[in-house]
């Protein structure tokens, strides 16, 4: 039996969640074979192929697969699960979306997010917002897993697996895709990005998140906000990193104008280094940074701005 | 449209929880339990399609031991019409949990069911979709706005880098996002008409449904634990730490 991977992309390229996921599969033992389902996405099945450790890659191209709704795709991974004890899908938006979907059509319990696997029936995950550890054990013939993508490496390149095409035989067709409204930035996105750059409530309005982008652009960075800034309506949600928001394990993460509320922490605590800069030395922040910086930050951003073009950045 | 509200009880968000030291799991005794803060926005929601017109009767239901009723009551407060308790002590996962509020949905043909898109306590983000697919129904989840018309359902998700808008047939399933409505407060009075609103109480046997887990929990720990670092002075210092330190940049 084989481990079933189902790739995230966008029907031009293979997402690094894509990557990473094919690392936590392959630690369940069995050959790996990665399914991209999309529409137009032949040349996403070519790169998938390239990559170490797949063992065949599936292509299904369809229309009413462009956008992986939950329903065509639950239909057509539910046709093609005969052979494989395991469905791994990458924590996204996509993938929280069909996975359980899956999983309850074969009567299977998820296993969401794992940050780690144990054995091939057990794992870690993080629970009550990474505030606990859960190792769980599964019982269940096909096990159906998401994997929290910033857990694990990304897998290589350096393969030739054989492409082979399916079909969606069974769209329920209940559903339709209607349309997008994507964050437009130059910036890498947030999940994918080696540093962000994250504002807080002391950031005091949304004009002043400028600061920030300045300083991203020069770091080649993301931005992110805290709950608090979004809710205090300076950015949009999809800045949010925190238990609610988005998960992160960037190279370095500044906080800036954050306090450090929990909820936060819990989507940013894995990074490698993190730089928290506030005005409160009692910050919780604090409690977690490599480097902290006790400074009013409309003083310091500007300076950190200038200090990095000096350091020729 | 009749509405139906999965609602659960957990630890409310502003405690700090702790791993037990036998590692058995996270203790709960004398802790502050309240609802899932996502189900409180699916309340809203509903009681909100009901003020406008579009539902016709709201009915929160709750899986969880005899205190569950509490938070039943919480939703009525809110303006829920009536509950429906299946009560168990034990730990019930989602799929299980999909089970008993897909044989709610056949016994009670709602249109509508809204329920979180996760609960807090253990994080899994999977109960909607799993009932979604045990009715065969569309499902629209992590909703930030819900549009009605000609018997279909506009649904405004929100996704990785922004927000995604799909057309879904009824009878439908959603789950929410923070991001969809700000949830009420219950007045004085509503939580007194709240306590003569009827819940029935009922049994996870009496739906037939088989709630043994399927994960079996070997240990719960802490997380990995982060030393704070050192202070730095002055922004020069900083991007020479990192720079030379750190080099991460």
């Amino acid at each position: 039996m084989s481990t079933l991977v189902i790739a995230e992309h966008d029907n031009a390229s293979l997402r690094d969640a894509t990557h990473k996921t094919i690392t936590a599969a392959a630690a369940l033992g069995a050959p790996v074979t990665v399914l991209v389902a999309g529409s137009g996405c032949a040349s996403v099945g070519e790169e998938a192929s390239k990559l170490a450790g797949v063992e065949k890659v599936l292509v299904a191209d369809d229309p009413a697969l462009e956008k992986q709704l939950a329903e065509p795709m639950a239909a057509l991974v539910i046709s093609l699960s005969g052979d494989y004890s395991a469905i791994v899908a990458p924590a996204t938006t996509n993938g929280k979306n069909y996975s359980p979907r899956i999983a309850a059509m074969l009567d299977s319990a998820q296993i969401s997010e794992i940050v780690s696997v144990e054995s091939p029936d057990t794992f870690i995950r993080p629970i009550y917002a990474g505030n606990a550890m859960q190792t769980v054990k599964s019982s269940d013939a096909k096990k159906v897993i998401t994997v929290r993508t910033t857990a694990f490496k990304a897998a290589e390149e350096g393969g030739s697996a054989p492409v082979e095409s399916v079909s969606l035989t069974d769209n329920p067709g209940i559903s339709e895709y209607v349309g997008e409204e994507l964050s437009k930035s130059d910036r890498p996105e947030l999940t994918s990005a080696k540093i962000i750059i994250s504002g807080g409530r002391g950031m005091q309005s949304g004009e002043n998140f400028a600061m920030l982008e300045k300083v991203a652009d020069k770091l080649n960075a993301a931005v992110g906000a805290s709950r608090a800034a979004v809710d205090a309506g300076f950015v949009p949600n999809d800045y949010q990193v925190g238990q609610t928001g988005k998960v992160v394990a960037p190279e370095l993460y500044i906080a800036v104008g954050i306090s450090g509320a929990i909820q936060h922490l819990a989507g940013m605590k894995d990074s490698k280094v993190i730089v928290a800069i506030n005005k409160d030395e009692e910050a919780p922040i604090f409690q977690v940074a490599d480097y902290g910086l006790v400074a009013d930050l409309f003083k310091a951003v500007p300076e950190l701005e200038e200090e990095l073009g000096k350091a020729g950045l | 449209m009749k509405v139906l509200v999965p609602v659960k009880r957990v630890v409310d968000y502003n405690v700090k929880i702790r791993v037990k030291p036998d590692q058995t799991g996270v203790d709960l005794a004398n802790v502050k339990m309240s609802m899932n803060p996502f189900d409180e926005i699916s309340v809203e929601e509903a009681v909100r399609l009901k003020e406008a017109g579009t539902a016709t009767e709201v009915i929160a239901v709750s899986v969880g031991p005899q205190q569950a009723q509490e938070t039943i009551r919480t939703a009525l407060a809110m303006g829920a019409d009536r509950g429906i308790l299946v009560k168990t002590d034990e730990t019930v996962e989602p799929l299980a949990v999909a089970k008993i509020l897909k044989a709610i949905c056949d016994a009670e043909s709602p249109d509508l069911v809204i329920l979180g898109k996760q609960a807090i306590d253990d994080d899994c983000n999977q109960t909607g979709q799993m009932l979604a697919a045990l009715l065969g129904w569309p499902q629209g989840t992590f909703a930030s706005e819900l549009k009605f018309a000609d018997g279909k359902l506009d649904v405004t998700r929100e996704i990785d880098g922004g927000l995604q808008t799909v057309k879904i047939n009824m009878p439908a399933v959603v789950t929410v996002d923070l991001r969809l409505n700000e949830p009420r407060y219950a007045s004085l009075p509503n939580i007194m008409k709240a306590k003569k609103k009827p819940i029935d109480e009922k049994s996870p046997e009496e739906y037939s449904v088989d709630i043994s887990p399927r994960l079996e929990v070997l240990k719960v720990t802490d997380p990995p634990q982060r030393e704070a670092g050192v202070k730095v002075e002055t922004v020069a210092e900083l991007v020479e730490k990192l720079k030379s330190e750190a080099g991460v940049i």
